[in-house]
C-alpha cells in the first residue's frame, strides 16, 4: 500500500476545510488578520500626507511584508500547538503524508492571505491613491507568494520552538534583520555593501523588490519574473525543509 | 465484520523479541520479549514511568530508536500498511480544541477514509464512534469546552473510527468517575468479543488488572510476568494482582541479589 507516499488530494482538502474551520471558531484572530493590514496602511497614507511618493514605494512594500509576516506568525503557532497537542503524532500515525499536512496548512493559509491581500491592496490602489503603473493583479499575485514565504517559514521555525513564548521570538529573529535589510527604509544599494551582500540572500527583499517592480513598470520586466522566481523557490525549498522537521517516530 | 480464516490462529497480534528502545542517554526498554493475543484485551501494568507509554508508542510506531524484533498484525511495527489498522489513544487527549466533537472526528475520519464516495460511510462511523463513548449529547460543544474525561473520551472515539483491528490505549481511563469507567471497560469487552478487535490497555491502578483477560506486568523498562490475572494470582499465591505484582517485585530484587552475591 503506497496511499501515503504521494500527494493525496482528499486528504489536503480535509487538511485545508479543518484548518479554515478552526479559524472559524476565532473570530477575533481573523478580524485582526484581515483588519490590522489596512488600518496600518490608512495610518501610512496620512502619516506620509505631504509626500505621496513615499507613501507609494512604502505602501507597495508593506503590501509585499504584511501577508509574509501575518502568515509566518499564524503558521509558526499553529503548526506549534500541533505539536504540543498531539494532534501531529496522531496524524502522522494514521495514513497521512506529511506532503498533506503541509499542502492542506499552505492552502488554508493561502486562501485568508488572498482575502487579506485583495483588501489591503484595493483600499491602497483606490481609497488611499496608491499610485501604480502595473496591474494590481501583479500586486496580488507577489502578496499571495509571500503568504506562501510566511507560511513555509512559520511552518520551518516551529520545529525549533519548544514553547509559544519561543515561537513568537522567532519573529524578530526571523523577519525583523530581513525587514531592515528589505530596501524599505533606505535603497538596497545605499547600504554598507556587506549589508546589501547579505540582502541579495534573503528572500523578502526579492518580495518588496517584485512590489516596487509593479510600482513603477506597465509590463512584466524581467526583475520581476526573476523577483518572483526567487520568493517563489525559497517558499517551496523552505516547505521541503519543513517537510523533513515533521518526523514520524520521535524521541 | 472481519475475516480471519486466511490467517493462522496462533499468529499473535503483537510479538516482541529482545525489543530495547533508547531515549537519551537511557535504556527504557530492555531486552523485551512478549505476546499480545489476538481478540482479547491485555492490560499493560506497572508504575509511572516503568516504560508503558514508550512500549505503546513502540507499537504504534512512533518511537524511535527501536531495536530488536517488534511484529504487529504480521508486519514489522510502523509499516505504512498499519496505519488504517492501528487505533491509538495517547495519554493526553490528542483533539482539536477550537472545534466540536463532530469537526474533530470528521476531520480525522477524512485522513482515514478520504474521497467524496466515503462520505455516508464516514457520517456514519463518525456518529457510531461518538455514540461508543456516550458523547451525543455533546456533539457540537468545542472540544476545548469539554471537561477532562469528556476530552479524554472524544480522543478515544477517533481511535474508535475506522474499525481497527489494534486498539492501544494509553491510560484511557484515569481521572474518571467510577461509572463511566465501568461502561468504557464494557465497550472495550464488546469491541474485543463483537469486532474481534485486540485491545492493549496500559493504567497504573492494579485494580483495574481484573477486568483483563491478559496481563503485562512491567516495572522499570522490563516485563516482570505475563499471563491471565488468575494464573498471576495463583502463580504467586496472592488474592489481587497488585499483591502479586509486590511479591514478584521482591522476587526479582531477591534474584538481583542472589546473582550479585554468587558472583
Amino acid at each position: 500500500m503506497t496511499a501515503t507516499s504521494a500527494l493525496s488530494l482528499p486528504r489536503t482538502f480535509a487538511t485545508a476545510a479543518r484548518v479554515l474551520r478552526q479559524l472559524r471558531h476565532d473570530p477575533r484572530t481573523i478580524a485582526l488578520m484581515i483588519l490590522v493590514p489596512c488600518v496600518m496602511l490608512f495610518l501610512l497614507r496620512y502619516v506620509f500626507d505631504g509626500s505621496a511618493r513615499t507613501f507609494d514605494t512604502i505602501g507597495a512594500s508593506l503590501l509585499g511584508i504584511f501577508p509574509l509576516i501575518t502568515m509566518f506568525l499564524v503558521t509558526s503557532i499553529a503548526t506549534l500547538r500541533e505539536r504540543t497537542s498531539g494532534t501531529l503524532e496522531r496524524l502522522l500515525a494514521m495514513p497521512l503524508g506529511k506532503g498533506d499536512l503541509i499542502a492542506g496548512y499552505a492552502l488554508a493559509f493561502g486562501a485568508v492571505a488572498v482575502v487579506q491581500s485583495a483588501l489591503a491592496t484595493g483600499l491602497a490602489v483606490w481609497f488611499l491613491d496608491l499610485d501604480v503603473i502595473g496591474s494590481p493583479w501583479l500586486l496580488l499575485l507577489v502578496a499571495l507568494l509571500d503568504a506562501l514565504l510566511g507560511t513555509a517559514l512559520g511552518l520551518f521555525v516551529s520545529a525549533f520552538a519548544a514553547s509559544e513564548f519561543q515561537a513568537v521570538q522567532f519573529m524578530p529573529a526571523v523577519i525583523f534583520p530581513q525587514l531592515l535589510l528589505c530596501g524599505l527604509f533606505t535603497p538596497r544599494d545605499a547600504m554598507h555593501p556587506v549589508l546589501e551582500a547579505i540582502s541579495d540572500v534573503l528572500p523578502m527583499s526579492y518580495a518588496v523588490d517584485g512590489m516596487n517592480e509593479v510600482l513603477h513598470h506597465a509590463d512584466l520586466t524581467t526583475a520581476f519574473v526573476r523577483d518572483v522566481t526567487v520568493v517563489a523557490a525559497v517558499a517551496l525549498l523552505v516547505l521541503t525543509l519543513g517537510a523533513a522537521t515533521l518526523k514520524r517516530r520521535t524521541v | 465484520m472481519m475475516n480471519y480464516s486466511s490467517r493462522p490462529p496462533e499468529e499473535p497480534a503483537v510479538h516482541a523479541q529482545d525489543l530495547t528502545v533508547v531515549r537519551g542517554s537511557r535504556t527504557v526498554l530492555r531486552g523485551l520479549g512478549f505476546t499480545v493475543p489476538r481478540g482479547r484485551i491485555t492490560g499493560l501494568l506497572g508504575p509511572s514511568g516503568c516504560g508503558k507509554s514508550t512500549l505503546m508508542r513502540a507499537v504504534v510506531g512512533t518511537q524511535a530508536k527501536v531495536s530488536g524484533t517488534l511484529d504487529v498484525l504480521g508486519r514489522p511495527a510502523g509499516h505504512p500498511s498499519l496505519r488504517t489498522r492501528i487505533g491509538y489513544v495517547t495519554q493526553a487527549p490528542s483533539v482539536y480544541d477550537d472545534l466540536t466533537v463532530r469537526q474533530n472526528l470528521d476531520y480525522f475520519a477524512a485522513v482515514l477514509d478520504p474521497g467524496r464516495a466515503a462520505a455516508d460511510r464516514r457520517r456514519d462511523n463518525v456518529t457510531r464512534a461518538i455514540a461508543d463513548v456516550d458523547l451525543t449529547g455533546h456533539a457540537d460543544s468545542l472540544a476545548g469546552a469539554l471537561s477532562g474525561g469528556q476530552r479524554s473520551r472524544v480522543s478515544l472515539a477517533v481511535a474508535l473510527l475506522g474499525t481497527p483491528e489494534l486498539l492501544v490505549l494509553d491510560e484511557p481511563t484515569v481521572g474518571l468517575d467510577p461509572v463511566l469507567r465501568r461502561d468504557l471497560w464494557r465497550l472495550f469487552h464488546d469491541l474485543a468479543a463483537e469486532r474481534g478487535a485486540t485491545l492493549l490497555v496500559s493504567s497504573h491502578v492494579m485494580d483495574e488488572a481484573e477486568r483483563c483477560d491478559q496481563l503485562l506486568l512491567m516495572r522499570a523498562g522490563e516485563v516482570l510476568a505475563e499471563g491471565a490475572p488468575e494464573a498471576l494470582r495463583t502463580r504467586t499465591g496472592a488474592d489481587t494482582v497488585e499483591t502479586a505484582f509486590l511479591r514478584l517485585v521482591d522476587e526479582a530484587a531477591a534474584a538481583t541479589r542472589t546473582k550479585e552475591s554468587t558472583r
